[in-house]
């Protein structure tokens, strides 16, 4: 089996699932001739021709408003958004029509399609290259937001967003997109959407992270170890809708828990985790859950962005804190 | 008068000064005698030896992704050379050049490149905006400032920068339109450089200029010569007055060529041929200048060498002084995000401070 990073993980996806099924196109800026800025779509255009492959003209907006029309039209689009700190002209298209449009229209029109963007910091980018605003999507209600960690789930993850009959943002974290390799068998497989996947076991801390921050995460749940603390990871792989009950199972079985997350904490994703935990879970609760994550500031220029970033180091010392509450 | 009498839909581009470095008298600008256009010469080597510069630090790992200006020097040069103090400059990215001219110091330049907020911490008087990422929405904030001119009666004009990319995005639209139905002294300076990252203008709109976009709106577009200083010069100059003079916004589409990368970060090869940008070399903005120049004795091998040196020097010593201000401390990333912090922001601070010296404590850098 091929040992593959993400982005040709996600390549592979978008080869096979384009020569099995030709509604899929790809759309986006610079995806065609250049194959994207991160390469994902490689010599997709080269194999499947200007029509599917297609770039469009610099307008967020005009990609995703015209993908819902495409899809309406029979296509399976999927675009491409250069970065996630790019993605907010798009926003007014895809809160104001692409995540109700089955509702609206009471099932007659279902919106398959996908929109991918690579998001997340750690890779000393220029302004607004960085930020991980993931948990604006998660509140939207009607699209699923997916996020892998690994190149094999990437593959597997983008095949199934790209079946899924409604739509998905696939949200790529660039930091690891060249910094994994792993076994990615070719042909078909998918992992499904909507679940969750314990990355390490363990029986005294539940650690939850996504994205690139698994790494840190399962980096410190070693460090950790090392000191006699048996730290569970979890891995989200999708943020909307979420897996309570894997997250539930394991605080039922630890008693504490870890949120990482890179993203600013008013708001984000590990305040959503920690209510529903609290809802569902609070009696096996033997210490308040902690949050390691981003501050609510704007993600600083590169040479700040280390002390920005939750790291190893930072997620540890959390797992201590609630391990010795 | 320059706009009235031009029509972008006759597939016209002005153009004042050949590729062959002789000038069209009639057209010339009377204050761009020869002592004057020395002078903008020298500043457009000064910013190709800026950009070298920025090139080289950037390789050495000493400054982060940077969007070279190689190619549209003039465009840069050209254009900001017209506006007085008083006037707002508004830039894309690629804009090294005008913003220098303005005023900008060249390691506040380089600092924001190697990635410090200092770097976007200008002089108040130089009136230029920060660089602005996001395509396009800079647009807005231009018009908007134009229009606070106007409302104020203050006798500025904003000069706003975007490239043929941006022309696609829906904020440029609404500028435009602002623009046209509030007439605000407002100059749209479009660098059409022909690509928009791999994707070449062609691909950006049906229409066979960027400058005929302004019908619709309401005001006059022109297409120039963006590799010829006077024709940038000239045409800027008459924007500027018809902007002054209460006669609402106009657009100018400068027609140049990106020489280099998209930015640092970019592999050019993998969209454009080597003898398409062969053939452009030809067209080098400060190529054209320096012929005229030296056919004229102004220019000799020996005052070249010395003022490239010169220029050098003053970059690499803009470069020193840049990383010697570069602030590492991480209560910046708190201190500046509102006048006053409130008390979430003064516990997050606490917290980076403590971990801050625990990694220093346990020798994690
Ligand atoms: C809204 C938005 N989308 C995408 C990008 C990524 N991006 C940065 S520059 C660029 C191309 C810009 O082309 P153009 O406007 O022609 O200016 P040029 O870079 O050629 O000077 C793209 C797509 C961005 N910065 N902002």
């Amino acid at each position: 089996m091929p040992k593959l990073n993400m982005v040709e993980a996600l390549n592979l996806a978008l080869a096979e699932e384009m020569a099995r099924d030709n509604q899929i196109i790809l759309l986006g800026e610079d995806v065609g001739q250049l194959g994207g800025v991160f390469r994902v779509t490689d010599g997709l255009q080269a194999r499947f021709g200007p029509d599917r492959v297609i770039d469009t003209p610099l307008a967020e907006s005009g990609i995703v408003g015209t993908s819902l029309g495409l899809a309406v039209g029979g296509f399976k689009p999927v675009a491409e958004l250069q970065f996630m700190g790019f993605l907010y002209p798009a926003l007014d298209q895809i809160i104001s029509h692409i995540s109700r449009y089955r509702n609206r229209t009471r099932g007659r029109y279902s919106l398959p399609l996908v929109i991918r963007m690579p998001y997340g910091g750690g890779i000393h980018a220029p302004e607004h290259h960085s930020e991980s605003t993931e948990a604006i999507l998660a509140h939207i209600p009607g699209i699923k937001v997916v996020i892998p960690a690994s190149p094999y789930d990437a593959k597997g993850l983008l095949i199934s967003a790209l079946r899924d009959p409604d739509p998905v943002i696939f949200l790529e974290p660039k930091r690891i997109y060249r910094a994994i390799r792993e076994e990615v068998p070719e042909g078909e497989f998918t992992v499904p959407l909507g679940q969750a996947k314990i990355v390490r076991a363990g029986d005294q801390v539940t650690a939850i992270a996504w994205g690139a921050m698994v790494r840190e995460t399962l980096r410190a749940a070693e460090e950790v170890g090392e000191e006699g603390i048996s730290v569970e990871v979890i891995d989200l792989m999708t943020i909307s809708p979420l897996d309570d009950a894997t997250l539930v199972e394991s605080i039922q079985k630890t008693g504490r828990g870890v949120v990482v997350h890179e993203a600013c904490r008013t708001g984000g994703l590990g305040a959503e985790i920690i209510a529903r935990l609290m809802e569902k879970a609070f009696l096996s609760m033997a210490a308040p859950i902690e949050r390691v994550t981003g501050f609510d500031t704007v993600f600083p220029l590169l040479k700040l962005e280390e002390h920005y970033l939750p790291d190893a180091f930072r997620i540890s010392r959390a797992i201590r804190k609630v391990f010795n509450f | 008068m320059l706009f009235e009498d031009y029509d972008p839909l006759a597939g016209r581009r002005l153009s004042i000064l050949s590729p062959e470095g002789e000038i069209d008298e009639e057209l010339r600008p009377p204050e761009l005698d020869d002592v004057a256009l020395l002078e903008l010469y020298d500043r457009l080597v000064a910013l190709r030896q800026a950009d070298q510069q920025a090139l080289i630090l950037q390789r050495a790992g000493r400054m982060g992704t940077y969007p070279p200006t190689l190619g549209q020097e003039a465009a840069n040069i050209g254009s900001a050379a017209v506006l007085e103090p008083q006037d707002w400059l508004v830039p894309s990215f690629r804009e090294t050049g005008a913003m220098l001219l303005k005023g900008v110091p060249l390691k506040l330049i380089y600092l924001y490149w190697m990635g410090c907020e200092w770097g976007s911490h200008f002089p108040l008087e130089v009136r230029v905006l920060p660089v602005c990422a996001p395509v396009s929405s800079q647009t807005l904030h231009g018009i908007g400032l134009s229009w606070a001119a106007k409302l104020k009666a203050e006798n500025s004009v904003t000069l706003i920068y975007l490239g043929d990319g941006g022309t696609s995005k829906g904020d440029f639209h609404e500028a435009m339109n602002f623009a046209g139905t509030f007439k605000t002294p407002a100059i749209f300076f479009i660098q059409n450089n022909q690509y928009a990252i791999s994707v070449p203008r062609t691909r950006q709109t049906a229409a066979p200029t960027l400058a005929q976009k302004a019908i619709a709106y309401g005001f006059p577009g022109m297409q120039i010569d963006g590799n010829d200083l006077l024709a940038v010069y000239l045409a800027t100059g008459a924007a500027v007055t018809r902007a002054r003079s209460g006669q609402g916004p106009s657009l100018i589409e400068a027609v140049t060529y990106r020489l280099g990368p998209h930015t640092t970060a970019d592999d050019p090869t993998r969209y454009r041929s080597a003898e398409e940008l062969e053939e452009q070399k030809r067209f080098d903005p400060l190529r054209r200048v320096r012929i005229y120049l030296e056919n004229r004795g102004l220019v000799t091998a020996e005052t070249e060498a010395a003022r490239q040196a010169q220029h050098q020097q003053w970059a690499q010593e803009q470069a020193r002084e840049a990383e010697a201000a570069i602030s590492y401390n991480p209560d910046e990333i708190f201190d500046y995000h509102f006048a006053h912090l409130p008390p979430y922001l003064v516990e997050q601070k606490a917290y980076c401070q403590r971990i801050v010296a625990a990694k220093r404590e346990s020798g994690h850098a």
